[in-house]
């Protein structure tokens, strides 16, 4: 169990050291960072003099090991735009993100679960197949484009709910609501396969046997062992939806990272934008170890290796 | 009953025994309903990208600026039928949505290309060597998965600079990973088996068993794999298109009108509506499509 842990944490510290990595690299991608932090009319003496003052003509390995060093501290550089610590500005957009994602995934995890319970103890009947097509819906649709129809019908058409910003507990709803219809359908489509495979073993029939009721049979015995797989998804479902952050924010104004991180793309701002990618690739990281150190304590097996 | 008849009086002989298993995969898919219906809708659409250009009432890109933002149904002073109406420049939509399945398709057919030839790649070789092989690519898996893809993408492209081949090549190279994870899972399996075992000790090299032997053994999962992402990467196409880093204007891309609609969101309600409702029609059709292989082919592959 110790070994598993230690580990599962050395993983993620080196995924850590991979993400740095590509975090860096976004700036080479051009072949010169100085092109991209100098504002396109800077002249050819301002430029050589900026490559000198930024390290840009060490080695990369040197410059990788300069960014590195920074990015622990929680020193991506000064953004450009607005002349503060890159870190800061998005750090302060975070709880607005976490606000949002943490929402979206409730409500995927409150819909979802249920659903997906009663469609598979309630297999082929009418209930079954509205959930079973309105979770291939949540999949096949586009976020931007749900966003954008729920602000028609209930920002435009009923005026019922605010179609921009944060603030109020309605200002959540519809942001939620887009972010997270895609995973609601994933997780309702993993439950009800997770739990039809449950019901079908033998431990599920012996209990039945010996006479237990159903409604202890669905939560307490089947459940419990279909919750595995779930658990699992809601990790790699938070990624989606820090992901998808970054859409639903565009649309419905939410001043989140993700909204941040887009203006800092349309202005050229890369030091905004690397710390955003790598504070959420890092949130991600973290939450999926948080994620697997729980799953041990749901499936045993684990622990035992 | 007429199927027994059916298949017991056809010259099943004569086929070879490879045709007669697509044949009967084939009869396996068309007797799932919603399989067909979205193989019916993907084939539709491939259709209408190849025959846009004739399938389509006007140019896509000619502009009216006398009148724009004309409802569906409306008819030009020629007596013309617009049947979704015009945009803001006012041009005729139908026209603009039925051409914009070319950029969806040719992103997605070619994006799924690269991310599946590349994590074929990774599968065969970490599931058949393992080791160290196997621990490198499976944390530079990790890293890939770390990522807020758009995010990356997006940070990516607005680089670059947005073009058809960065699009692909940028969602083609970070889209690998549920191909290697597939493949890596069946070749672990398929390395154990008896027929492998019997390639080594006959002598084939570990490239040509792979080739020869393994490979065609994985490729079912990876076509189920690819059939569902094609899915996503059409989504994330209309995505970047819709921050305005797709496909360039005057071109039309779903994506790109939806953000154009979601300007007149409170005028005119069609700009918006009709290409998503495009988007979701066709991945819509691509999942079901897939599914419907995924139970056929493999029902125990998870993805």
């Amino acid at each position: 169990m110790k070994i598993y842990l230690a580990r599962r944490l050395l993983q993620s510290l080196l995924v850590l050291l991979g993400v740095s990595f590509v975090v860096f690299f976004i700036l080479h991608l051009t072949g010169d960072p100085a092109l991209v932090l100098l504002p396109p009319d800077a002249t050819a003496e301002e430029i050589l003099r900026f490559r000198e003052a930024m390290g840009f003509t060490d080695p990369f390995l040197v410059q990788y090991g300069r960014f590195l060093a920074g990015a622990l501290r929680g020193d991506f550089g000064q953004s450009l735009r607005h002349g503060e610590p890159a870190f800061g500005l998005v750090v302060e957009r975070m709880p607005a993100t976490f606000e949002l994602s943490g929402a979206a995934l409730l409500l995927a995890l409150g819909l979802a679960i249920p659903t997906g319970i009663v469609s598979a103890v309630r297999r082929n009947t009418v209930i079954d197949y509205v959930s079973t097509v309105g979770a291939l819906l949540g999949q096949s649709m586009p976020t931007f484009w749900l966003g954008i129809m729920l602000i028609l019908i209930f920002s435009v058409q009923l005026s019922l709910l605010p179609s921009s910003g944060r603030g109020t507990p309605q200002h959540l709803i519809l942001p939620s609501i887009t972010l997270g219809l895609f995973t609601t359908a994933r997780i309702m489509r993993l439950t009800r396969s997770g739990m039809l495979e449950v019901l079908d073993q033998d431990y599920i029939r012996t209990a039945r046997a010996k006479g237990v009721a159903d409604p202890p049979i669905v939560w307490k015995h089947a459940l419990k062992n279909a919750a595995i797989p779930i658990v699992t998804i809601v990790g790699i479902e938070l990624g989606t939806l820090l992901g998808g952050a970054v859409i639903t924010e565009t649309i419905f104004a939410w001043p989140g990272v993700g909204r941040l991180s887009v203006q800092a793309i349309y202005n050229r701002d890369y030091p905004v934008v690397q710390a955003a990618v790598f504070l959420l690739a890092s949130t991600f990281v973290l939450v999926n170890l948080v994620v697997d150190v729980v799953y041990t304590y749901l499936d045993p097996r684990i622990r035992l290796r | 009953m007429n199927r027994t008849v059916e298949a017991a009086t056809l010259p099943e002989a004569d086929r070879s025994p490879a045709l007669r298993e697509w044949v009967a995969f084939a009869r396996r898919l068309a007797r799932r309903r919603t399989a067909l219906f979205g193989l019916i809708v993907v084939a539709l659409v491939i259709v209408t990208a190849l025959t846009a250009a004739w399938l389509s009432p006007f140019d896509p890109t000619e502009q009216d600026i006398g009148n724009r933002l004309k409802p569906p149904g409306w008819r030009d002073t020629a007596g013309q039928l617009h049947p979704l109406g015009t945009d803001h420049l006012g041009r005729d939509l139908l026209a603009r949505v039925l051409f914009g399945t070319q950029p969806a398709l040719m992103v997605g057919f070619a994006a799924v290309l690269i991310s599946g030839m590349l994590g074929m790649m990774a599968g065969l070789l970490s599931g058949y060597f393992g080791g160290r092989i196997d621990d490198v690519l499976m944390r530079l898996a990790d890293v890939q998965l770390a990522f807020p893809f758009v995010l990356l993408a997006i940070a990516v492209i607005g680089l670059l600079g947005p073009s058809l081949s960065v699009i692909i090549v940028v969602i083609g190279v970070s889209s690998w990973v549920v191909y290697a994870r597939v493949v890596r899972g069946a070749v672990l399996s398929l390395r154990e088996r008896e027929f492998v075992q019997a390639a080594h000790a006959l002598g084939s090299r570990d490239g040509r068993v792979l080739v020869r032997h393994i490979l065609p053994n994985v490729f079912t999962p990876w076509l189920v794999v690819a059939t569902l992402d094609m899915a996503r990467v059409i989504v994330i196409e209309s995505a970047l298109s819709f921050l305005g880093l797709g496909v360039q204007p005057p071109n039309p891309t779903w994506g790109a009108m939806l953000a154009d609609g979601r300007v007149y969101i409170s005028t005119a309600w069609w700009l918006a509506t009709f290409p998503g409702l495009a988007i979701l029609v066709t991945v819509l059709g691509i999942n079901l499509f897939g599914d419907g292989l995924r139970d056929t082919l493999d029902p125990r592959l998870q993805v």
